[in-house]
């Protein structure tokens, strides 16, 4: 079975449709990248399936089992979790604490003994920060483990925010554009992580991106869409061939219009 | 009969939280600031038309008296945005709602310390004339009040939809940075903007005045025309009219009908109701935020 | 510059950094334990009230400082407290150690009822309501005779605790002791919180709601948590304001005192505890500073010292002005910033705490 299924989904603002009959499923342990021009609806895709947006019409299956009735809150404890276009991290906290909210929904301490911060309380906390130890570990975060966000550099909120996921432990995570607005440099750790968290993790990817590099570097199979249709799906190869995507990516037409 | 006496007591008094709260709004409109010191602008207007209209004060003539508050309070307002605004520009709206709570803290003061804490009265032209119709007598400053906040309005809304510096102002507040590269001047525009809600407040003043007295806690005020700016859905200008209103008229009736105790209560009863069940108010504005 | 090396995560999670640090804070609570046999009673009296106000400005810090979430209108729960001590005290013959949790936990359960209604409020919005709602008890009280004594008010019961009497004013030592245990044990607790998932989801919710959410904080509960919590520290604050004013009625209550309590935090410096006492010992102070500065002025001048009406809250809000322009993050921001330039002397740089600004965009569309 897929481990998320989305299903004919359409989704309108006013006037507008944002995604048209949307059907695609992600395997477990796949990467599979959503690629298209700005506009396409990728985001808003994303924002469907950590249900911070609601569809038309369609069905949205993790594991067989609908998500739309549940809230934007319950998704990190079903597994899924996010990375925003325009990082969205707390910006007062410094990155140690960032990760540590991660792990929010692994918490066990009852409200009485966070209060007096009990032994047991105290335990947990240890494991969480043992459990954000790693993911430091794993993303090269050392340097900035107590440096706060805001004055961060853009690259660094970048990973940090990657690791806040990873800090969830999550099933599958939804990267994106992850490699946005990022040096040469810091776009291919970016490609090795995504790759590695796959490989050392065993968390399936989805992600939205634009840098086709990067996506024909690490991705299984790629979704394109455009003004909200699905226009291609397959391997990067099979995709970049695909004379539609040529058609809306390149303006290239093999077959000359009338 | 009674009722309609009531009636337009109670639109009375509601235009005058409704200009205030229209000044609320208008600068919440063009800048995203909330201005808490609205009030305190308004009895400072009020006293501002007291000091250079009445006898014992300055004794000009009425009119004079009323334009020279409204110019005063325009600069007024203008000099605020520019000593204590701008240094805030791009700063949490919060920040912004402290530092106008506590500066409405210090004009109390200043206009208790120039004016005196006894309650002072407006001499104007028409003070306690009536205007009479069949049965219903209704004093004349009342229907003043009303007529003169149902112009002011309409010309505000037609500044905003119509004027090219009314639309430029909504799109300094909606976007700031793309309002920028749109060549909108958005500082000066705040400038303007708080000038505007200058003007306003020393209209709602002398409105204020020429029901009663005025006094330096009249600023307190400020705080029912801010839920009349809430329950009208804080960026409209017609909303905070209509909340001024229903405000007005809530209290009198709560009065009349409930217990003379509730009419302190009913209009934050109301306010609580409306944003139970319309957080954003009557006329929503609000749109979700992109991710 | 003092550098602490960390062995283990304990490190991180314990209360104080290093032994330094902890040495300092005992140093002070040992020099709060001893104060009442260095001042008199009125000023012992005056140090209980910075006390008190510190305990509703940790309440109020916590909703406000720390989950983000404006209240215009905390004094209302400070009454809901006084009242609801007094008269578990009196009507129902309570002592006071059971009054006083109770009233605490009444008033934190009023807080979750009235934050579920009003969460999904923001910014501006949750701030008009809970003024309302300040405005709203105000008038209740007075509606309420039967229970409240109305305009005339009530007179707070003596206080014995196994059968030691703690009185405001037949033991003000004693007094001052009470509170003193009650601001540490809140203090313990708010920071234990602050170092736990729950504090962490405060902060979450506060720097970004959308952010919160995909992390798996449930925005209404950890709204409610934080409106019941901060509740239940302001509702004892109360209870112990009703026994330092002796009698009060619903004037104490007012809307004023709502803004003045938001007020106190913001120039303490909103977002830390240490905020809530900076705060306090400002308010507390300014009184005190107004009559000396009367007096000078009376002695340089020679003319009668006037008392003028409103000029406490004048000067109050005028300071809060130029915190506000001058040094947002308030007593503790400035303290904080003097002490690392001393720390990094002759490598501070004025940079090092610039100010961001953003653009604003607004939250309406259309």
């Amino acid at each position: 079975m897929s481990l998320l299924d989305v299903r004919d989904v359409t989704i309108r603002f006013g006037g507008v449709t944002a995604l048209a009959n949307v059907s695609f499923s992600v395997e477990p342990g796949e990467i599979f990248a959503i690629v298209g021009p700005n506009g396409a609806g990728k985001s808003t895709l994303f924002n469907l399936i950590s249900r911070f947006c609601e569809p038309e019409a369609g069905e949205v299956r993790l594991d067989g089992a609908s998500i739309l009735d549940r809230r934007p809150a319950d998704m990190a404890s079903l597994g899924i979790a996010r990375t925003f276009q325009n990082i969205d991290l707390f910006e007062t906290s410094t990155v140690l604490q960032n990760l540590l909210i991660g792990r929010h929904t692994r918490r066990r301490a009852s409200f009485a003994s966070q209060a007096v911060f009990s032994p047991a309380a105290r335990r947990e906390e240890i494991a969480h920060r043992e459990a954000v130890e790693r993911v430091i570990d794993f993303l090269d975060l050392h340097a900035s483990r107590e440096q706060r966000i805001a004055g961060l550099p853009y690259g660094t909120r970048k990973v940090v925010e990657v690791g806040r996921a990873l800090a969830m432990e999550p099933r599958i995570v939804l990267l994106d554009e992850p490699a946005s607005g990022l040096s040469t440099e810091e776009s291919r750790d970016m490609q090795f992580w995504i790759s590695d968290i796959r490989a050392e993790l065993g968390i399936t990817i989805l992600m939205v991106e634009h840098d086709m590099g990067l996506v024909s570097a690490v991705s299984d199979r790629v979704l394109v869409l455009a003004e909200g249709r699905v226009i291609a799906l397959g391997t990067p190869a099979e995709v970049q061939s695909h004379p539609e995507v040529l058609h809306a990516f390149l303006g290239i037409d093999r077959e000359p219009e009338a | 009969m009674e009722d309609l006496q009531l009636m337009v007591g109670g639109l009375a008094n509601g235009c005058v939280y409704g200009l205030i709260a229209l000044g609320f709004v208008l600068i919440y409109k063009a800048t995203e600031q909330v201005n808490f010191a609205q009030g305190d602008m308004m009895m400072l207007g009020a006293f501002i038309a007291i000091g250079l209209g009445n006898e014992s004060h300055g004794g000009l003539p009425f009119w004079l008296a009323c334009v020279g508050a409204v110019v005063i309070m325009a600069a007024f307002g203008m000099a605020m945005e520019r000593t204590l605004l701008r240094p805030l520009f791009g700063q949490s709206q919060i920040a912004v709602v402290i530092l106008t709570i506590a500066f409405g803290f210090v004009l109390r003061f200043i206009a208790g310390a120039i004016w005196g804490h006894d309650p002072l009265v407006m001499d104007h032209p028409i003070a306690g004339t009536h205007v009479t119709f069949g049965p219903v007598v209704l004093s004349a400053d009342e229907i003043a009040v009303i007529a003169v906040t149902v112009l002011l309005t309409g010309l505000l809304y037609l500044f905003f939809s119509r004027t090219k510096l009314g639309i430029a102002m909504q799109a300094a507040s909606q976007n700031q940075l793309a309002a920028y590269y749109m060549g909108i001047p958005v500082k000066r525009i705040h400038g303007l903007t708080w000038m505007l809600a200058g003007a306003t407040a020393a209209a709602a003043g002398i409105l204020f005045a020429a029901k009663g007295s005025v006094d330096p806690s009249a600023g307190l005020l400020g705080i029912k025309a801010f839920a009349a700016a809430v329950i009208g859905g804080f960026g409209s200008l017609p909303g905070a009219l209509l909340g001024g209103l229903i405000i007005g008229l809530v209290e009198p009736f709560a009065a009349r009908y409930v217990a003379a105790g509730y009419a302190q209560i009913a209009p934050y009863a109301v306010l609580i109701l409306v944003l139970i069940f319309r957080p954003h108010g009557l006329f929503a504005q609000v749109s979700g935020k992109k991710l | 510059m003092r550098v602490s090396f960390k062995t283990s995560y304990n490190h991180d999670i314990r209360l104080f950094a290093d032994g330094y640090q902890a040495s300092r804070y005992a140093a002070l609570v040992v020099l709060a334990v001893g104060l009442p046999f260095v001042l008199d009673d009125f000023l012992i009296g005056e140090v209980t009230g910075v006390l008190i106000w510190a305990i509703a400005g940790m309440g109020l810090m916590l909703l406000t400082g720390h989950a983000g979430q404006v209240s215009l209108g905390h004094a209302a729960f400070l009454a809901v407290g006084c009242y609801a001590h007094a008269i578990l005290m009196d009507r129902f013959g309570l002592p006071f150690l059971a009054s006083f949790a109770l009233a605490g936990v009444l008033t934190g359960i009023v807080g979750v009822l009235i934050a579920i209604p009003v969460f999904r409020l923001h910014g501006i919005y949750l701030a008009i309501a809970t003024l309302a709602l300040s405005m709203l008890v105000e008038d209740i009280i007075v509606l309420a005779e039967p229970w409240t004594g109305g305009v005339i008010g009530l007179t707070a019961p003596t206080i014995t605790i196994g059968g030691i009497d703690m009185d405001r004013f037949g033991s003000p030592d004693r007094f001052y002791w009470l509170c003193l245990a009650v601001v540490l044990l809140i203090t313990l607790g708010y920071r234990n919180i602050l170092r736990a998932p729950l504090g962490r989801a405060f902060v979450a919710i506060r720097d970004s709601e959308v952010s919160a959410q995909a992390m798996g904080v449930r925005l209404a509960w950890t709204k409610a948590a934080a409106f019941g919590l901060s509740c239940l520290i302001t509702g004892w604050a109360g209870a112990l304001l009703g026994h330092f004013f002796y009698t009060f009625n619903h004037e104490v209550f007012t809307v004023v005192v709502s803004i003045q309590l938001l007020l106190m935090i913001v120039i303490g410096g909103i977002g830390s505890i240490h905020g809530a006492f900076y705060g306090a010992l400002v308010v507390g102070m300014i009184p005190q500073a107004i009559n000396i500065g009367r007096d000078w002025i009376t002695q340089v001048i020679g003319t009668g010292g006037v008392a003028i009406p409103g000029l406490e809250t004048g000067v109050f809000g005028l300071i809060l002005v130029l915190f506000i322009l001058f040094e947002p993050q308030g007593v503790h921001g400035r303290i904080t910033k003097w002490r690392i330039y001393f720390e990094l002397f002759p490598f501070y740089r004025r940079d090092l705490f610039r100010r961001q600004r953003s653009y604003l965009k607004t939250e309406r569309i259309r």
